[in-house]
């Protein structure tokens, strides 16, 4: 079992009552890392971070500091987003890094708007998180006060302002083109790209950087440590530790962060420190290895590690860090059906595959789960799921048939509308008598 | 069903100009004014578009696209149930349903005496505190039908009003940011839009 001895980087404060306090924060080295960014200049805390390999921990997993080397030389204002719009179904690591250490997010993100020279930087809350909101409200007055943000700081002569701002309630605002859309007071529809990718025309059309909450709470520790520290920890194509939301039918749901490439499903799932089995001593029926968007795996794939470069080619993706755990007591088509139930809901309705498409699959597993399916109904789903993304869909291999990898094809602007088709891939790949017994007998399998 | 008042106004004119360009504090000022009165009404909206320059028409667009926004009264206290994956697959619909049961309402009524309303809500990101919900936006992980019904009834005699502010109370704490901290740099070399003033 493979339980990682490495130090934690960025949970380190979660469970410390004044953690997410200034004087909390300036108790463990908080600022201390701004403070040697500072004295180092934009372009070697740019290359420490480029160094460190850090991918994006908010689902697509792109390397930050890539990311801001996309952005186009000499092109002023830049700006800098923070994406705390946390709402893919199985993912909650990105709120207690808010409400319990919402300095290190903003020591991270200083550094960052440094680093790329960004004029101004918005950190986008999800609506519904009263306490974030509070925390980082709370967090930001006593950074401005104290010279952290703001005018002039630490006596540095840069100058840097914060602004928190409101979601109101839209997954899709997650993705980081409707996110700015929602920034600059639309409803928030994404954007096409090209010619709209942020890096190059972002927030009012200027170059900005969107990086997720957990991606930036990283920053702090690798200034301190160096980029090279951090890239030696996991393996070379996942670099660092992740923060993973493991919940479901496991003994003991929990945000965990463990080291990235080395540690296992399996290990997630089983090792006493984390998950501790499966509750009651059921069987492993599938899981859901990265958010709702993630097409299944199946006791097969315990053993993946989690690593992106791994997970990708074996038909699903590690996503946004959401381990959703199914037993045996689980009804596969009711799991699905709330996972469509989802897509179908939160589609901006920009792209009609997704409006249409989403809405329609719905409904059809709906009236199977009512007792009225009909005998074309499976086929009808993977018809209208094709619509959406055409073409072979991700999956691991399976009875014989090689894996598809991910990602998905996409008749659409966005990803939303293909998430969709995955928990009803998942579900007719592998649990397709389920779906017969409803049909036929109207009744599940579970009685 | 009123315009924001003298204080709201000043804040949202504090909102404003922490941005570069005005129509960003769009959904904040209508979270404004949905504290203001616990929704959000069309004077409300009017006042809002006065404010951005703006069309009530524009306010409106964005205002219907958020979930969040409720565009007629709801009661003191939106109960928030979670019945995504995660929470479905430990109890999450028995939850809603028990609420139901409960309050005697189905999920996206209000209940006659306006104390409540109950909505089945898409993931709320506690994914590993299942089952949950959220009462005004403020969380009960791992709750029991127990634990619910000692909610309802404090939220009903007036107790725990400290832990759950009344609907539409979105952060109790504001960003405040003294003048001379402001560095106001954020707009400098920002080009106008077509037409546009600065």
């Amino acid at each position: 079992m493979a339980v990682s001895d490495a130090a934690p980087i960025i949970s380190t404060r979660l469970a410390r009552p004044d953690g997410h306090t200034l004087a909390g924060y300036e108790a463990t080295r908080g600022y201390t890392a701004l403070r040697k960014a500072l004295g180092m200049g934009p372009d070697a805390v740019l290359e420490e971070v480029k160094a460190a390999n850090l991918q994006g921990r908010g689902g697509a997993g792109f390397p930050a500091g890539a990311k801001w080397s996309f952005l186009p030389k000499d092109v002023f204002p830049r700006y800098f987003v923070v994406n705390g719009d946390e709402s893919e179904p199985g993912t909650s690591k990105d709120r207690p890094l808010m409400e319990r250490d919402p300095h290190q997010l903003i020591e991270g993100l200083l550094i960052s708007c440094f680093a790329v020279r960004a004029a101004q930087a918005f950190i986008y809350v999800r609506g519904e998180m009263a306490l974030a909101q509070e925390r980082l409200a709370t967090a930001l007055n006593e950074a401005y006060a104290a010279g952290y943000v703001g005018r002039d700081i630490m006596g540095s002569g840069w100058s840097l302002d914060i602004v928190l701002h409101w979601g109101a309630g839209a997954y899709i605002v997650g993705e980081e083109t409707a996110l700015i859309e929602s920034l600059e007071g639309q409803r928030g529809m994404p954007r096409l790209k090209p010619p709209f990718f942020p890096a190059a025309k972002g927030l009012y059309l200027q170059p900005t950087v969107v990086n997720n909450v957990e991606t930036l709470s990283n920053i702090p520790w690798i200034v301190t440590h160096g980029g090279a520290a951090f890239a030696a920890l996991g393996t070379e194509k996942a670099a660092g530790t992740r923060l993973f939301a493991l919940s479901g039918h496991v003994r003991r749901p929990g945000v965990y962060e463990v080291e990235m490439g080395t540690t296992t499903f399996r290990d997630l799932v089983e090792a006493p420190v984390y998950g501790g089995g499966i509750r009651h001593g059921n069987k492993l029926k599938a899981f859901i290895p990265g958010g709702a968007s993630a097409p299944w795996f199946y006791p097969e794939q315990l053993d993946l590690a989690l690593d992106a470069s791994v997970v990708g080619p074996a038909g699903s993706m590690l996503g946004s860090g959401a381990v959703v755990i199914m037993d045996d007591t689980t009804c596969a088509v009711r799991a699905a059906w709330r996972l469509v139930r989802f897509f179908a809901h939160e589609s901006c309705g920009k792209c009609t595959p997704c409006r249409e498409g989403g809405a329609w699959l719905e409904k059809i597993l709906r009236r199977i789960l009512d007792g009225h399916g009909r005998e074309d109904d499976i086929e009808l789903l993977l018809d209208v799921g094709d619509n959406i993304s055409p073409g072979p869909f991700p999956h691991p291999p399976l009875d014989g048939v090689a894996a598809v990898p991910f990602p998905f094809k996409q008749t659409t602007i966005c990803p939303l509308g293909p998430s969709a088709v995955s928990p009803i891939h998942s579900s007719i790949l592998r649990f397709r008598d389920e779906y017969l017994i409803h049909i036929k007998d109207g009744r599940c399998h579970l009685g | 069903m009123s315009r924001l008042s003298p204080d709201n106004e000043e804040l949202a004119r504090t909102i404003i100009g922490r941005y570069p360009r005005s129509r960003s504090a769009l959904i904040p000022l209508l979270h404004v004014a949905q504290e203001q009165e616990g929704w959000v009404s069309r004077d409300a909206m009017a006042h809002i578009a006065e404010l951005l320059g703006i069309t009530p028409a524009e306010v409106l667009g964005t205002c219907s696209f958020y979930g969040m926004f409720k565009l007629e009264p709801v009661g003191r206290y939106v109960v928030g149930v979670c019945t995504n994956i995660s929470c479905l697959l430990l109890g999450g619909e028995e939850l809603l349903e028990h609420c139901e049961a409960r309050l005697g309402v189905k999920a996206g009524a209000t209940t006659d005496d306006g104390m409540f309303t109950l909505e089945d809500v898409e993931c709320i990101a506690a994914c590993t505190d299942a089952p949950c919900l959220q009462v005004n936006y403020r969380y009960f992980l791992n709750i029991t039908h127990d634990q619910v019904d000692a909610l309802f009834d404090d939220l009903r005699a007036g107790r725990r009003t400290d832990e759950v502010p009344v609907h539409g109370t979105l952060t109790r704490v504001r960003q405040h940011v003294a003048p001379e901290r402001w560095s106001g740099h954020g707009a400098e070399g920002l080009p106008l839009p077509p037409g546009q003033a600065r």
